[in-house]
């Protein structure tokens, strides 16, 4: 690896490390509800809010209610987004005239968006008017964050208490969540964006006439509308040409900024962070790189101090924190060695001075190959899942590194919320492990970890990676799930398996070649998107509360540290064991055997 | 369920009012007053009239012009409204296709020249729309500029620097030439 690659990384990593204690500190005093000035501030909407809802800010739920409130919240916000894209040429603020999104395309992207997934069937410049994107896409990236951190914040509550029936009030954790922590440092993310060159307002796309005409071949269609194919079955095309460029507008720096903070990942337009409009300069793509491990990096502190013992939270952070690394570095080695295919034609893909080199097929200039490879890490390690180049095009074990961070299970930073509650999980299945081998009762923070505990545990871990496979499965074996691969050979099944891994785990991002708005995928990946988040989701509640309702234990010389390099080392090979190894036979047939066809 | 329905609805409209209406509107407000010019998507205007963005790349296809990135937007290629990776895997024969149609249409504008061929200058950017090359992409067609059009090569060489951006801080990103932005000065070089 290059040293600039190096310099890359460690600028990162510290820069990381010395951002999440101020705000893990600043995400604790706003949930335990302690006299901030934001809670000083913002109390008189705070107050509006809850009287309009009937809520009654000092009396708490248990976990069952919270869940409840918590589902229910997001049912309407599917509703809200589905309705919105079957309407939107009926509703204001759609100057393209984009017309109504289909059902299945629109089922899709509402759960995509409600469980925080952002998984893109549809090419946001040309599928979503402004109303959609900024009031019900934008609105889910706001509202799926708060609705994992709130999740989260729940579950430390659990370890934090002792012998309680509650766990939180759900609203006030979404309301206080929202409009103290996500919304004031989206805004002045949005305006950085802004001023690196990311777009912001309300106009009609822009036609500008370009210096060169642009020539090219387009098929040519029958009276019906259909391409025209010759009697080898070729499609038959005509030259055309275009003068002019249409330079696509829209809010999108507001959305840009939640997309990345909130580690949702949807994109305004098609191509995402790769889009010089959505991630003009390479500060732009440090910063949005940053802004994805921020809020699941900060609440491993927040986890800290809310438990009373910050090394708890160090040690969940230097757990993530070397995971991410090592799958760092592979991701940026492997792309740089290129594609031995295009090196045979006297291509030059070595590093100077003057080139990144590498392999550059699906990356921008601008970013190269230690920018891209960094990224592809960050936002598969977080369930964040925007792009600033095409996973799809990546070397087979620089696209097996993406494909196994999401496999992971989305613990390591994570999603905001998800990631944290989904390391404790694996924390808890840690302990327990080490309680059987040494034949204790295990405890973790100051809790027995009990049959119910282990059972709700074994649900979360289980699920999503039942989801990825068994969607896998069903997909290659239905003549609907093989119609649209897009690469032959094992790239092809590549696709399938990144696509139900992503939708499961609640990532988003693609092996975007695979054709997947169709009917067949749109409710497919949607099933395994919600049952990802909320299949997790719920048991998760049902640990908190359990958990909350125990007597604490005090430490005694037989209590096993869970601060120490020893449950960092214990709390590693379970993700890896457990979380993992469970998709080593799928990942064999697919990125290494391609692996092998291409450097034999 | 009843007690939690009104506040689910509540809370639900009031802060998609919050979230979807009064923040994008305020981000809008303050980007026109401290960032009109980005805002508005970073527009190139000439005698009046708006012929591209900083940002955006454009296709380039004459000996007289530097070429980009190879772009697999829909339907035609730096089609801005149809952003677009090709998603070609790296065994898929397609990509191998695409490679070498442009080592082709490089070769048959420059027959002799004899430099390797930069690897960002036959591959396709991740948006469709990379606006830049590599140096090293700049310089393998500065020859070919430079005979189509009859200038030095020095002078190309000193407007090829004046559009090139190093890596910042010697860790963001990559050095990159600015195609577009070449090309407007080659012309505006040869009007004057």
């Amino acid at each position: 690896m290059p040293p600039h690659a190096w310099l890359l990384l460690g600028i990162y990593l510290v820069v990381l490390l010395a951002l999440v204690k101020p705000v893990g500190a600043y995400l604790a005093a706003i949930v335990e509800g302690r006299s901030t000035l934001a809670l000083r501030l913002g109390s008189p909407i705070e107050n509006v809010i809850y009287r309009i809802g009937g809520v009654r800010k000092n009396e708490e739920m248990g976990w069952l209610p919270y869940a409840l409130a918590i589902l229910l919240f997001n049912l309407l916000g599917a509703l809200a987004v589905y309705a919105l894209q079957r309407l939107q040429l009926a509703l204001p603020l759609n100057p393209q005239a984009m017309t109504n999104v289909s059902a299945d395309s629109s089922f899709n992207t509402a759960i995509s968006f409600v469980t925080n997934t952002n998984w893109q069937g549809y090419g946001g410049e040309s599928t979503m008017s402004y109303l959609t994107q900024m009031l019900g896409l934008a609105v889910q990236n706001f509202f799926s964050a708060a609705t994992g951190i709130a999740v989260a914040i729940a579950l430390i509550r659990g370890f934090a208490r002792h012998t309680a029936k509650t766990i939180g009030n759900a609203w006030v954790d979404l309301t206080r969540i929202t409009l103290y922590v996500l919304l004031p440092m989206s805004l002045v993310y949005a305006v950085f964006l802004i001023g690196q060159g990311v777009i912001q307002n309300f106009d009609a796309y822009k036609a500008v006439t370009t210096v060169e005409v642009t020539n090219y071949s387009t098929p040519n269609l029958d009276a019906a509308g259909q391409p025209l194919k010759d009697d080898k079955g070729n499609a038959i095309t005509g030259a055309a040409t275009t003068p002019i460029q249409t330079l696509p507008m829209g809010p999108i720096a507001s959305q840009e900024a939640i997309k990345m903070l909130g580690t949702n990942g949807g994109g305004f337009l098609n191509a995402n962070s790769a889009h010089p409009y959505e991630n003009p300069t390479p500060l732009s793509n440090f910063v949005q790189m940053l802004s994805i491990f921020l809020i699941p990096g900060a609440l491993c502190l927040t986890f800290g101090r809310m438990v009373g013992d910050e090394r708890q939270g160090w040690a969940l952070l230097a757990t993530m924190t070397l995971m991410f690394a090592v799958m760092a570095v592979a991701a940026m080695y492997f792309e740089q060695q290129g594609n031995p295919l295009i090196g045979k034609l006297g291509v030059d893909q070595s590093l100077t001075a003057l080139q990144a080199g590498g392999n550059m097929e699906g990356k921008e200039t601008r970013f190269g190959i230690a920018d891209s490879g960094l990224f592809a890490t960050i936002t598969t390690l977080a369930s964040c899942g925007a792009v600033n180049g095409m996973h799809d095009s990546f070397t087979p074990l620089g696209g097996l590194v993406p494909l196994w961070n999401m496999m992971l299970g989305e613990v390591v930073f994570g999603g905001v919320g998800s990631g944290l509650y989904g390391m404790l999980v694996f924390a808890v299945m840690a302990v327990f492990i080490a309680g059987l081998m040494i034949g204790r009762t295990p405890e973790y923070i100051g809790k027995k970890i009990e049959a119910f505990d282990m059972k709700m545990v074994s649900i979360a871990i289980l699920v999503t990676p039942l989801l990825a496979l068994a969607g896998t499965a069903i997909a290659v074996m239905a003549v609907d799930g093989r119609a649209t691969l897009y690469n032959p050979g094992a790239h092809g099944f590549s696709e399938v398996l990144y696509a139900f891994t992503s939708a499961a785990n609640n990532n988003g991002s693609a092996f975007a070649g695979l054709g997947t708005n169709t009917p067949f995928y749109n409710v497919m990946l949607g099933i395994a998107m919600w049952f990802g988040r909320f299949g997790v989701i719920v048991p998760v509640l049902a640990i908190a509360g359990s958990l909350a309702a125990k007597k604490r234990i005090a430490v005694t010389a037989g209590t096993m540290p869970t601060h120490g390099p020893l449950f960092v080392m214990l709390l590693i090979g379970t993700v890896v064991l457990v979380g993992a190894l469970n998709y080593v036979p799928a990942l064999a047939l697919g990125p290494v055997v391609e692996q092998l066809m291409l450097w034999h | 369920m009843k007690t939690l329905l009104r506040p689910a609805i509540s809370l639900f409209i009031l802060l998609s009012l919050i979230t979807g209406f009064a923040y994008p509107l305020l981000v809008t407000g303050i980007g026109k007053a401290v960032f009109p010019d980005q805002a508005a998507g970073s527009l190139i205007i000439q005698h009046g009239k708006p012929v591209g963005s900083t940002l955006i790349g454009q296709n380039f296809s004459g000996p007289k012009y530097f070429w980009g990135r190879l772009s697999a937007t829909g339907r035609y290629p730096y089609n801005a409204g149809a952003s677009s990776g090709s998603n070609l895997g790296p065994l898929n024969p397609a990509l191998i296709d695409a490679v070498k149609g442009r080592i082709d249409a490089l070769k048959a504008a420059d027959p002799n020249n004899m430099l390797p061929i930069p690897a960002d200058l036959v591959t396709a950017s991740g948006s469709g729309l990379d606006p830049h090359i590599s140096p090293a992409a700049a310089d393998y067609q500065l020859l070919r500029i430079a005979t189509a059009r009859s200038i030095p090569a020095e002078r190309l060489k000193a407007l090829v620097a004046a559009n090139t951006e190093g890596r910042q801080w010697g860790a963001f990103g990559e050095p990159r030439v600015n195609v577009l932005g070449l090309n407007l000065a080659l012309d505006a070089l040869v009007a004057k």
